[in-house]
C-alpha cells in the first residue's frame, strides 16, 4: 500500500461522512416520504453488485501466490459459497471456508 | 405497568434480539483487525475505520482496493456504493423513528448496521403501536451487544494478526468473509443475475486501473438485478 497517512486518513474520515449520511438520509432530512420503487429497486442489489465483483480477481489470481492460480484457495472459495447456500449461515460459512483452506494448503500446498 | 417499565423492557427485548449476533460481528471484526493490519494499516487507522465508518462490507472493501493501491477516489466511491443499501434503511425506519429529536436521530444513524436494522424493522412491524420511547429503547437494546463488540474485535484482531505466521493464509480471510456473506443474501434470481453481471464484467475488466472495472461492473449488476426483477414481477402478475 502506497498512500501516505494524510491520504488514509482521507479515506477514512470521508468514508465515514458519507456513509453517516447515507444513514442519517431520510430518517435525518428528506422527511418521512417513503422512496419510490425505481429507487428501491437499485438499492436492493448494491451488495450483490458489489461484492462479487470484488472478490472474483482475488479468488482466481490470488494476491499471496503473486496473482497465479491457486487451488486450495479456489476450492476453499467454492466451499465456503457451498456452505453458505446450504446453511444461510454466515459463519458456518467463514468456518467451512477455513477449514477447506488449511486442509487444501495442507494437502495440496 | 408505568412507563419507564415498559420503556426497560422494550431496551432488553432488543438486547437479547442482538445478542446471538455476537457469533458473526466478532469473528468479522477480528478478521477486519488481521486484514487492516497485513495490508499494512497501523492501530490508529484500523480503529478509526471501525469507529468512523462502523459497516464492515464497505471497510473491508476500501482496505483491500487500498492493497492494489487504487486511486482514492476509487476507495471511496466503491466503498460508498457498498453503503448505498443505508439509506434504504434509513427510509424504512423514517415512519418509526422519524419523530425523534435531531441528536437521538443521529445516534440512530450512527450505529445504523444490518443487524440493528433487521432486528428494528422486524419488531416496528410486530408491535407498531409502541410508544416512540420504547421504539428508540428497542433499537437502544439491539445495539448494544453489536456495536461495541464491534470496536473491541477489532482492536484485538489488529493487536493478534502481527502475531500470526504467514502459513495461516490470512490473505484469503477477506474473500472468505465475502463470499460467507454472500451467499446468504442469494435469495432470488434477480440477485442471482445480479452477482454473476458483476463477477464476469469486473474479471473482463481486470486490466483498467484498480477500482474502475469494479465500478463499472456494479452498476452493470444493480441494472440487471432491477431489469431481473421487473421481468419476474411481470411473469407473476
Amino acid at each position: 500500500m502506497n498512500y501516505s497517512s494524510f491520504e488514509i486518513w482521507l479515506i477514512i474520515v470521508l468514508l465515514g461522512i458519507g456513509t453517516f449520511f447515507l444513514r442519517y438520509s431520510f430518517l435525518g432530512m428528506l422527511g418521512r416520504r417513503p422512496l419510490p420503487d425505481w429507487a428501491l429497486r437499485y438499492l436492493r442489489y448494491t451488495p450483490v453488485a458489489v461484492l462479487p465483483g470484488l472478490v472474483a480477481p482475488l479468488v482466481l489470481w490470488p494476491q499471496a501466490t503473486g496473482g497465479a492460480f491457486d487451488a486450495p484457495r479456489l476450492i476453499a472459495a467454492c466451499v465456503t459459497v457451498l456452505i453458505g447456500l446450504v446453511t444461510r449461515n454466515t459463519l458456518a460459512a467463514i468456518v467451512g471456508g477455513l477449514m477447506a483452506l488449511y486442509l487444501g494448503l495442507y494437502l495440496l500446498g | 405497568m408505568s412507563e419507564t417499565s415498559s420503556i426497560r423492557r422494550a431496551y432488553w427485548r432488543g438486547f437479547r434480539g442482538g445478542l446471538p449476533f455476537l457469533l458473526v460481528i466478532v469473528p468479522f471484526g477480528l478478521m477486519f483487525g488481521v486484514a487492516g493490519t497485513e495490508a499494512g494499516l497501523n492501530l490508529a487507522e484500523v480503529m478509526g475505520f471501525s469507529i468512523l465508518v462502523i459497516a464492515g462490507a464497505s471497510q473491508f472493501t476500501a482496505v483491500q482496493l487500498m492493497t492494489d493501491n487504487a486511486p482514492v477516489i476509487a476507495v471511496l466511491a466503491t466503498s460508498l456504493a457498498v453503503n448505498l443499501r443505508m439509506a434504504m434503511y434509513s427510509a424504512s425506519l423514517a415512519p418509526h423513528l422519524g419523530a425523534a429529536p435531531t441528536g437521538v436521530r443521529a445516534l440512530i444513524a450512527y450505529f445504523m448496521v444490518d443487524q440493528s436494522y433487521t432486528l428494528a424493522a422486524q419488531e416496528y412491524e410486530k408491535r407498531p403501536d409502541q410508544s416512540l420511547a420504547e421504539k428508540i429503547a428497542y433499537y437502544a437494546g439491539a445495539c448494544t451487544p453489536i456495536c461495541p463488540q464491534w470496536y473491541f474485535s477489532t482492536w484485538l484482531g489488529a493487536v493478534l494478526g502481527r502475531a500470526i505466521p504467514p502459513e495461516f493464509a490470512l490473505d484469503f480471510a477477506v474473500p472468505i468473509t465475502f463470499l460467507a456473506m454472500l451467499a446468504p443474501i442469494m435469495r432470488t434470481l434477480a440477485h442471482i443475475a445480479a452477482a454473476f453481471v458483476s463477477i464476469l464484467v469486473a474479471l473482463l475488466l481486470a486490466f483498467l486501473p484498480a477500482g474502475t472495472g469494479l465500478l463499472i461492473a456494479a452498476v452493470l449488476a444493480m441494472m440487471t438485478g432491477a431489469q431481473v426483477e421487473i421481468w419476474m414481477n411481470g411473469r407473476r402478475a
